[in-house]
């Protein structure tokens, strides 16, 4: 059984809670109560449909100004594939969501509404998208049945957003065009009679058959260590294991390893998962390491391989995305979490902003609002040990901590 | 030697064998009780005796062993617990060699605090929050993990991992802090703490599948026995314990019946079913037609009933 992960993108009223509780319906995955409770609140509402944005508007202040504030995460599954989908939110100043979901995510669905078109909005979220290099994105342009189905209206979407896609800097995306109606279900699960000009798959069927390429194994293990156990009792007494997940590759007992930042080298001695001994450490398991050697590691530590060094630098350039109201200033000084090591910051220059519309850069910025997205230098007080966004998603992106609200204010994708 | 990777994950697929999703959401799981144990100077456990909070005990164990769980579990204790999950809990505690400390909804009434809910559907699951609130404050923790998911409820669907609360224990819905890859920030101030959810991503038949796979104890309510019960509302109550409310037209009849969740018992509603090992209970979960909490009458308040309670300090 596999599992992918989505992100979902889409404007106020671009119907994306609508289509989740379409995909839902149509899979049988709402339980009977929950499908009792959005008959009776549509009925109460005196709509003549069901809404099923109710089943994933969680918030009252949701329901009340029926538009999803913050990222939901919702559950189903079908024979072949887990499903977990990121609703995450189109209001313009809450754009954080979107990166906060598209960052877990595989894959991702951008909404358009097909009486409005390619927005200003649309390109954010491609923008968005593309920035965090989701592999695989559907554009599904919804509300087909407001627009007569109209197979003219569906092409001119599609190539108006061809344009934006010439100028993406991740080319290796792949884009998929579903022309749907989440309301009337039409090729959301089950395919349509509605748009016979359209050969292609319903939403569902293109997720279904999605080759899950793991787009964060990249051969070079990251093995920061996150807390040091030491037993101390009898049978243990000179245990001194070190937990931590493993990121981009894998670790085998025997490895030669080199621990960062002091640079002493030695070798995997055992690789234990709760009590039982393992050979190999895969990407993503949570294991506890011991060394051949007594050497000094302690929390925010690094093992890597020998030969397998990544930068260890205390400065570098990242593309940040910022997320707080409070702006992020030339000269201030913040708090980086670089997976989980924390190193204290300084802003040394915004070398510019990007209009998030693909259509240039802005230089001479002094600062970043909220959903700005900008070039910026960062020094820390010490070495960090990273790897750029491209090559390594886990050790090449970090947050930035305001010391003063201690709110995460930003996230940084490394160059 | 094993080979890990037979066990959890092949490194070039997100392919588990057998368990995929409970299989890598442990090991997240488990990342998450590391962070805590590193992020924070006095984290607890909160333990209801539930599936869940057992759950969250064998994952802790997982994730220091050959070391002892390096915190306390905590029981906020309504008065009103099923017998079996109190025996259960003292065990458990005894063989993790573990601290349980155990405040009690009773006092806070006691104290005038609170006051008690009268009527048919009267319970004591809405004055947990300020006992809760108050031990919060008397020990001093920073950090309270508990083992509540996002499939749980639509409110529920919105929490962080990492969940700050203010000194009054609310939590802001709408100034939440972003959760970016796996990096959870737990930078506080002093006052303001945080709840951890290390099982958000998991399902109810997540958790049942890793019970099984695991071959983790429960209490014995969890499956299908004799009970005698009335029925109200089209839910099934249990009539063997005097706390929950019988009117007189109400008739006790017995059947065969398990609970699905365990909470206050004056608010748990039992199911009907025949599943009487844990193999059968993961089998009817699958098939279930009824979400977990539809037998919660805590949550047929209202529509808002779970936002409101979080809003409020509640787990």
């Amino acid at each position: 059984m596999k599992v992918l992960k989505i992100a979902t993108a889409g404007s106020v009223d671009d119907g994306k809670s609508t289509l989740i509780g379409r995909l839902l319906y149509d899979t049988k995955s709402l339980t009977d109560d929950k499908l009792e409770a959005i008959e009776k609140t549509s009925k109460q509402k005196g709509y003549d449909y069901l809404d099923f944005s109710l089943a994933t508007d969680g918030l009252v202040a949701e329901r009340e100004q029926g538009i999803t504030i913050d990222v939901a995460h919702i559950y189903f599954s079908t024979a072949s594939k887990s499903y977990i989908i990121a609703d995450t939110p189109g209001h313009v100043e809450y754009t954080r969501n979107m990166v906060t979901g598209a960052s877990t995510s595989q894959a991702a669905i951008i909404l358009i509404d097909a009486r409005k078109g390619v927005i200003e909005q649309t390109n954010r979220h491609f923008f968005i998208n593309n920035l965090l290099r989701i592999k695989d994105v559907i554009v599904a342009i919804n509300k087909m049945d407001l627009v007569d189905y109209s197979e003219e209206v569906f092409n001119t979407i599609k190539s108006d957003f061809e344009k934006l896609m010439a100028k993406r800097d991740y080319q290796g995306q792949k884009i998929t065009f579903i022309p749907v109606s989440a309301l009337k279900g039409d090729n959301v699960v089950n395919s349509s009679e509605r748009t016979p000009w359209y050969n292609g798959q319903t939403l569902l069927e293109h997720l279904e058959e999605l080759d899950l390429e793991d787009i964060y194994n990249t051969g070079t293990p990251r093995f920061p260590v996150q807390y040091v156990v030491r037993p101390k009792t009898e049978e243990f007494h000179d245990f001194r294991g070190f937990t931590g997940k493993v990121y981009g590759g894998e670790l085998s007992v025997g490895d030669e390893i080199v621990v960062l930042p002091s640079m002493t080298r030695s070798k995997i001695k055992n690789i234990f998962f709760y009590d039982q001994e393992y050979q190999t450490a895969p990407r993503r398991s949570s294991v506890t390491i011991t060394l051949e050697d007594e050497v000094n590691v302690s929390r925010g530590d690094m093992l890597v391989k020998v030969g397998d060094l990544p930068t260890i630098d205390k400065q570098l350039t990242a593309t940040v995305s910022w997320m707080d109201s409070d702006s992020l200033v030339t000269g201030g000084k913040y708090v980086v979490q670089h997976g989980i090591n924390k190193v204290l910051a300084k802003v040394d220059a915004i070398e510019h902003k990007i209009n998030p519309d693909y259509s240039g850069i802005e230089e001479n910025a002094n600062t970043l609002q909220m959903n700005d997205i900008a070039k910026v230098r960062l020094k820390f007080n010490k070495p960090i040990f990273y790897d750029r966004f491209k090559d390594h998603r886990t050790n090449g992106s970090f947050i930035i901590i305001d010391t003063r609200t201690n709110h995460t204010a930003g996230v940084g994708f490394i160059e | 030697m094993n080979t890990l990777t037979e066990e959890i994950v092949k490194p070039e697929v997100l392919e588990l064998p057998e368990r995929p999703i409970a299989n890598a959401l442990e090991h997240e799981a488990i990342y998450i009780f590391r962070e805590v144990a590193a992020q924070f100077e006095k984290p607890v456990l909160l333990f209801s005796g539930g599936k869940d909070s057992i759950t969250l005990v064998r994952l802790a164990q997982k994730a220091f062993w050959p070391a002892k769980i390096p915190f306390p579990l905590m029981h906020i204790d309504t008065g009103h617990n099923f017998p079996e999950t109190i025996e259960f809990r003292d065990k458990l505690v005894d063989e993790l060699g573990v601290e349980l400390i155990v405040r009690k909804v009773q006092d806070s009434i006691d104290q005038g605090k609170v006051v008690e809910e009268t009527g048919k559907y009267a319970s004591r699951n809405m004055l947990q929050t300020t006992t809760l609130l108050d031990a919060i404050e008397e020990f001093k923790f920073d950090a309270c993990i508990g083992g509540a998911r996002r499939d749980e409820e639509k409110a529920r669907a919105k929490e962080r991992i990492f969940s700050v609360r203010d000194d009054f224990g609310q939590w802001d819905e709408k100034n939440q802090r972003p959760e970016l890859f796996d990096m959870l920030n737990g930078q506080i101030e002093l006052g303001q703490n945080v709840r951890v959810f290390p099982i958000s991503n998991w399902t109810e038949l997540d958790v049942w599948s890793y019970i099984e796979k695991e071959n983790i104890e429960i209490p014995s309510i969890y499956f299908a026995h004799k009970r005698n019960v009335f029925l109200r509302d089209g839910l099934i109550w249990s009539a063997e314990d005097a706390v929950v409310f019988r009117a007189a037209d109400e008739t006790v009849e017995e059947r065969m019946v398990r609970f699905r969740t365990v909470g206050d018992m004056s608010c748990t509603a039992a199911v009907e079913s025949h599943a009487d090992t844990i193999e059968k209970v993961v089998v009817e979960i699958r098939e279930s037609k009824i979400s977990e909490r539809g037998a919660r009458i805590d949550d047929k308040r209202s529509e808002a009933a779970m936002e409101k309670r979080k809003q409020q300090g509640y787990f």
